[in-house]
C-alpha cells in the first residue's frame, strides 16, 4: 500500500468518529424511545464500516469477521427492540 | 488502479455516512430521521465494503465483505420498516409539518 | 422441487463465501451442512406456489437489480441534498397506495425497494385489501389522492410482477 493511501485511511477514522458522535447525540437527546432506537440501529451499521476500514489499514483480515457478526447480531437486536416498542405506550 | 477506485468508493461511503448522521440530528421527527439515516448510512456502508472488496480482490476477506454487503442491503430496510411501525403503534405522532396522515386514520378507525 | 434446490444452492453459496478459498474438504462439509440447514428452513422459506412460470424471470430479476441500484443512488443524492439545504425542504406525509402483488416474497421485495428509493419508507402492509402504507419525505401537490399510485412504486411493481407471479 502506498503511503498516501495509508495516510488517507488514518484520516478516514476521523469522519466515522464524527458520524458516531452525531448518532450518540441523538441517543442522549432523543425525545422519545423510538428516536434512540433508530440512532442505535445506525450506530450498528456504522461499526460494520469501521471494522472494514480497520481491516484495510491494519492488514489484519479477521476484523471483517467481527463486522459480519456485528451486522447479524445488531439486526436481531433491533427486531427484538422494535417488537418491544410495539407493545408499549410512549408519549412525548 | 483497483486500489484507487477502492479509495474513491470509500470516500463516497464516508461522505454518505456523515450526511446520514447529520440528517439524524437535523430532521424534526422520528419518521423523517429514519428516512435520512436508513438510506444514506446503508449506501455509505455498502460503498465502504465494496471498496474493501476492490482492495482485497477474490480473497477470503473480499468474499466476506461481499457477503456482508448483501446482508446489510437486505436487512437494513427491514429494520427501518419495523422501527417505523413500532414507533407508530407506540403512539409517536408525526411532526407538525405533516400534510396528510392516512396511516393514523386507518389505525384509529 | 426447483425452489428447494434453489434454497440449497443459496445456503451453499453462503458457505462458499464464508470459507473462501474452496478446498475439497470444505466442499463436502458445506454440502452436508447446507443440506441440513435447507431441510430445517424449508417450511419457512418455501410456500406452495403455482408452477409453470417462464425461466425468463431470472433475467427480469437481474434487470430489477440494476434498476434498483440506480434508483438507490438517486435516492441518496436526493436525501443528501435535502439534509444539506439550510431550510430543510420537506413536506412529510403518510399515504396509502394500492398494490397488485399477492405473494409474500413479492411484497417483501417491493417494501424493501420502496424503503431504499427516493423519499419513501414503508410503514405497514395490509395484505388482505392490497394496500401499502408509506411515509413520504416530500409530497408533491395533489399526488396520491386520485389513483393512489406513485410513479416509482408502479415501476418496481411492474418488474416484480414479472419475476414473482
Amino acid at each position: 500500500m502506498l503511503s498516501w493511501q495509508s495516510n488517507f485511511l488514518s484520516r478516514a477514522f476521523l469522519w466515522l468518529i464524527i458520524s458516531a458522535i452525531l448518532c450518540l447525540y441523538r441517543v442522549l437527546k432523543g425525545p422519545t424511545a423510538p428516536d434512540r432506537a433508530v440512532a442505535v440501529d445506525m450506530l450498528g451499521i456504522l461499526i460494520v464500516g469501521f471494522c472494514a476500514i480497520l481491516s484495510i489499514s491494519t492488514g489484519r483480515d479477521w476484523y471483517i469477521d467481527i463486522g459480519l457478526a456485528w451486522a447479524l447480531q445488531s439486526f436481531i437486536g433491533i427486531m427484538a427492540l422494535a417488537k418491544y416498542l410495539e407493545g408499549k405506550d410512549f408519549d412525548e | 488502479m483497483n486500489e484507487t477506485i477502492g479509495i474513491s468508493l470509500i470516500v463516497i461511503g464516508l461522505v454518505f455516512d456523515f450526511l446520514g448522521c447529520l440528517g439524524l440530528v437535523r430532521f424534526p421527527d422520528v419518521y423523517t430521521r429514519l428516512q435520512a439515516s436508513a438510506k444514506c448510512v446503508t449506501l455509505g456502508t455498502c460503498g465502504i465494503l465494496f471498496g474493501l472488496f476492490l482492495f482485497k480482490g477474490f480473497s477470503a476477506t473480499g468474499m466476506k465483505a461481499l457477503l456482508c454487503l448483501a446482508f446489510i442491503l437486505l436487512t437494513a430496510p427491514v429494520s427501518a420498516h419495523v422501527l417505523a411501525r413500532g414507533a407508530y403503534r407506540s403512539g409517536v405522532k408525526p411532526c407538525k409539518d405533516t400534510v396528510i396522515d392516512q396511516y393514523g386514520e386507518s389505525i384509529n378507525k | 422441487m426447483v425452489s428447494k434446490i434453489l434454497i440449497f444452492m443459496l445456503w451453499f453459496l453462503v458457505w462458499l463465501l464464508l470459507s473462501w478459498p474452496p478446498r475439497i474438504s470444505s466442499f463436502i462439509t458445506g454440502a452436508l451442512v447446507s443440506a441440513f440447514v435447507s431441510f430445517m428452513t424449508m417450511d419457512i422459506l418455501v410456500k406452495d406456489r403455482p408452477s409453470g412460470r417462464s425461466p425468463l424471470r431470472y433475467l427480469w430479476f437481474v434487470y430489477y437489480i440494476i434498476i434498483f441500484l440506480w434508483e438507490c443512488l438517486k435516492a441518496n443524492i436526493d436525501v443528501a441534498w435535502r439534509v444539506l439545504h439550510p431550510k430543510l425542504p420537506i413536506r412529510p406525509a403518510t399515504i396509502k397506495i394500492r398494490t397488485d402483488l399477492k405473494s409474500d416474497i413479492g411484497l417483501t421485495f417491493l417494501a424493501n425497494s420502496i424503503t431504499l428509493t427516493p423519499g419513501t419508507t414503508t410503514i405497514d402492509v395490509d395484505k388482505q385489501n392490497g394496500y401499502i402504507y408509506i411515509h413520504v419525505l416530500f409530497l408533491k401537490e395533489g399526488c396520491p389522492d386520485h389513483d393512489m399510485r406513485l410513479p416509482v412504486v408502479s415501476k418496481f411493481e411492474r418488474i416484480l410482477k414479472k419475476v414473482f407471479e
